[in-house]
């Protein structure tokens, strides 16, 4: 293994113990190791906005707290969702007694875990509401959304309903704002190589060179076809070909494009696939509102790249172009 | 009399459990990694591990079952950790006024930790997934129950049934959890968690027999 850890045990704490230090302007420790929330957080009369996931994902997800963003975050080991604990301190770490919303991906731990933890927060008086991102178009069919997985779209979420809960919204609205935009979202992600887990050691699957998996996960998960690897723009268009039928997107709209590396993609290369993206978009009467291109939600180290496609209305529009400030998405005020 | 062990003496049950794991761990992460991420054993054990540390002289094996269920619910996560802990607590809460274990005791511990399971997850039997060795080995030891067996023949029956829900998960496709993301690429390889709960019963059943021997 080729990487720049000590222990693989305890990559996770290292992790947290670094990122908290490096970030000591937005972000503070809590009682609990695998919390980490908002400096300001809870900020009375606001509504409490916490997610929390496996680890590998960086900027996913503790670069997302901060202004106008999430609160507080609970961190899993690498790939493998925070505990019922964690979701629970989380919880309470954000609450200002307006009620919390949980916005997080669809991943049955991560489903099991928040389900007790807002149980447990029900009984001290917290309310806690949920929304789960199921935004991965691969990942089932159609008919069954409520299947689908959350990946780079969660992101789009987070700032929908951070922004909507800033602006005063009530928990009802929060919610609202977050699950109109997961419901307007759709992602994609194609990988060319494996990752591994530190712990684990060698990768748990394995692209041969000169293939990209299509439709692949945020933890690898096999896609929906292997084929030949393809240029870029021509990668391009298969996103494309998948994520705006499905929605679907069409003429006239107005969109925010997120493409994501999935960790060891050079930034360079993810703006060659943009470039193409938003000339098919163009020639389609798309119009892009406000792209993100970088390294917003990865896969440890694998070589790939998402596309997520979100069609904008004029709330979702207020909320995305909202100032906010953390460690993965920085936006000054218009 | 029919064949029982004393509940004060069972903690043995809960360190048997604790090494069955670790002698098991790269095994099972080597299954989980087919299809999975590759981190069931290692994430096992990190929690079986925990319990160890926190477990007391002269604990029963209801309290030392319920150090292992709040240890895995609170601190390890992932799917496991909530299922398998309460798991764990339901078996605990069972068994705990219980002085003597007998058949009739290990039956409500099986059950009432199945329906812990089914309470919070959404798999049925066939869904490829640690059901499927847990199911038939609950229904299998309660007619073994029912029709009068004790302690050993009623624990040979789990066990037996057990192995061949386990087993019977390598022809199976995922319907939920991370692998049913697979479809038809998951078939042909056990599933990691009912392989974990494969190993955890036939153990447990192996030191119940030796303690009510």
């Amino acid at each position: 293994m080729q990487r720049i850890i000590n222990d693989p045990d305890l990559v996770v704490n290292e992790m947290v113990e670094g990122f908290l230090t490096a970030h000591s302007d937005v972000v503070v420790p809590t009682d609990n190791p695998r919390v980490v929330k908002y400096k300001h957080a809870p900020i009375a009369g606001k509504v409490g906005i916490v997610t929390g996931g496996g680890s590998g994902h960086k900027p996913a997800f503790v670069g997302y707290v901060g202004k106008n963003l999430v609160d507080a975050v609970a961190v899993g080991e690498v790939f493998s969702s925070p505990t019922a604990k964690a979701f629970y301190d989380a919880i309470r770490a954000a609450d200002s007694g307006k009620g919390v919303a949980v916005l997080y991906g669809n991943y049955a731990g991560d489903v099991m875990n928040v389900k007790m933890a807002a149980e447990e927060a029900a009984e001290d008086g917290i309310t806690v509401r949920t929304v789960l991102a199921n935004d991965d178009v691969p990942s089932a069919a159609k008919d069954q959304l409520s299947k689908r997985r959350g990946v780079a779209g969660e992101v789009l979420m987070w700032k929908a309903g951070g922004a909507k809960a800033a602006l005063g919204g009530s928990l009802e609205e929060v919610v609202a704002a977050a699950q109109k935009a997961i419901d307007h979202t759709r992602s994609v992600g194609i990988g060319l190589t494996p990752c591994t887990i530190p712990a684990v050691g060698k990768p748990n699957f394995q692209i041969e060179p000169g293939k990209m998996e299509v439709g692949i996960g945020h933890h690898g998960e096999p896609g929906i076809r292997v084929e030949d690897l393809q240029p870029a723009d021509r990668m391009a268009e298969m996103c494309l070909e998948i994520v705006l039928p499905d929605l679907p997107f069409g003429k006239g709209d107005e969109v925010v494009v997120l493409v994501s590396g999935l960790g060891a993609t050079p930034v360079m290369e993810q703006y060659i696939f943009y470039r193409r993206i938003e000339q098919v978009l163009r020639d389609k009467g798309i119009s892009v509102h406000r792209p993100y291109v970088g390294n917003y939600f990865t896969s440890l180290e694998m070589m790939g790249i998402t596309l997520t496609v979100m069609k904008l209305d004029d709330e979702l529009k207020q909320l995305v172009d909202l100032e906010c400030y953390s460690m993965g998405l920085r936006q000054a005020a218009e | 009399m029919s064949e029982s062990f004393s509940n004060t003496d069972g903690r043995v049950i809960v360190d048997r459990l604790i090494a069955v794991i670790r002698e098991n761990k790269v095994y099972l992460s080597e299954i989980d990694g087919k299809i999975g991420d590759g981190d069931h054993g290692i994430n096992m054990d990190k929690g079986f591990q925990l319990c160890a540390s926190r477990l007391e002289e002269g604990m029963s094996m209801s309290e030392a079952l319920r150090v292992l269920g709040r240890t895995l619910l609170l601190e390890i996560g992932g799917s496991m950790g909530p299922l398998y802990g309460q798991f764990f607590k339901a078996m605990a809460a069972a068994s705990k006024e219980a002085e003597r274990v007998d058949a009739a005791v290990v039956q409500s511990m099986l059950e009432a930790g199945y329906a812990a399971i089914r309470e919070l997850g959404e798999a049925k039997p066939g869904d490829k997934t640690l059901v499927d060795t847990l199911a038939p080995a609950a229904a299998a030891l309660a007619a073994a129950v029912n029709r009068g067996a004790f302690l050993t023949e009623a624990l040979d029956a789990m066990v037996e049934s057990a192995e061949a829900g386990w087993k019977s998960t390598e022809d199976l496709v995922a319907k939920v959890g991370r692998s049913s993301r697979l479809g038809e690429r998951s078939r042909g390889v056990l599933d990691a968690g009912a392989t974990s709960c494969y190993l955890m019963l036939k153990a447990m059943a192996e030191n119940m027999k030796e303690l009510a021997a």
